[in-house]
């Protein structure tokens, strides 16, 4: 049987897990999906040729993850299985996330979709989405 | 096994010591108790595992490749560093832990010691 063990954990511990943990939890205003931290967590980065998307998603058959550009929304979609657990194992911590997930994230209006590269290495995909050429920054000569 | 985050000693070892609590599962059968630890971003050479006393440490630095001047804009994952220490209890052989790393997720067996494995015990009927 599949079961969790019910006797609580040491308070104090706990205690001190949440102390750590609670300046990551409320950081700025929850998202309109719920919880804050989905699955996978993504950073978001630019630079002025460039916009870099990391999602940390690990433990997946890079094959069976499903990236898309669409109108310039990224969409992130793909399935994490639950570790096999035997009829007479007991689960003391469940805290990993199994199922299906999908993130999204709208990009900037100068970006090139025909030029997109999405990586997957150490549990972490990085797309990277170049911005059209004509809309870079360039220094303007004066005469 | 249980959780032993220790709180830091001072505010200074606070900053040089910040991690991230990386999710774990942990289960336990009749032989042994597999844990499973998601560390995404770490490579292999910068994930260490050690047993000190009875305590487990995993201890991995996330190495992303960004291009230079690279300016985030939007953070999830705030720290380069995760870290988690479980106290095994004595019935646990830290001697014969095994390990696996592939695509971020860390995969530990740790089995029971023999003297602790479970016995049939067959009742005699008289």
């Amino acid at each position: 049987m599949y079961y969790r063990s019910m006797f609580p954990r040491d308070l104090l511990a706990e205690l001190e897990r949440l102390q750590r943990e609670v300046p990551q939890t409320v950081e700025p205003g929850p998202s309109i999906r719920g919880q804050k931290r989905g699955y996978p967590a993504l950073n978001v980065g630019g630079t002025p040729n460039a916009v870099e998307i990391y999602a940390f998603a690990p433990g997946l058959d890079p094959a069976t993850l499903d990236v898309q550009l669409e109108k310039g929304i990224l969409t992130i979609a793909g399935e994490r299985k639950a570790p096999d657990v035997s009829e007479q194992a007991t689960v003391h911590i469940g805290e990993r996330f199994a199922g299906r997930f999908r993130r999204v994230v709208s990009l900037p209006d100068d970006i090139d979709p025909n030029s997109i590269v999405a990586k997957y290495r150490n549990g972490v995909l990085h797309v990277s989405v170049q911005r059209r050429e004509e809309t870079q920054p360039r220094r303007i000569s004066i005469q | 096994m249980s959780d032993t985050n220790q709180a830091p000693k001072s505010a200074d070892a606070t900053r040089e010591d910040a991690a991230l609590l990386p999710p774990v599962d942990v289960l336990e059968d009749a032989a042994g108790i597999t844990l499973y630890a998601d560390l995404p971003g770490v490579p292999k050479d910068r994930l260490s595992l050690h047993v000190e006393a009875d305590v487990l440490t995993i201890d991995g630095e996330v190495v992303l490749e960004a291009p230079e001047g690279m300016e985030l804009t939007h953070t999830e994952v705030g720290l380069p560093r995760y870290r988690r220490q479980f106290t095994l209890s004595k019935e646990l052989d830290a001697g014969k832990v095994k390990a696996s790393f592939e695509h971020g997720v860390l995969t530990l067996r740790i089995p029971k010691a023999e003297h602790a494995q479970p016995r049939r015990i067959e009742v005699q009927v008289l």
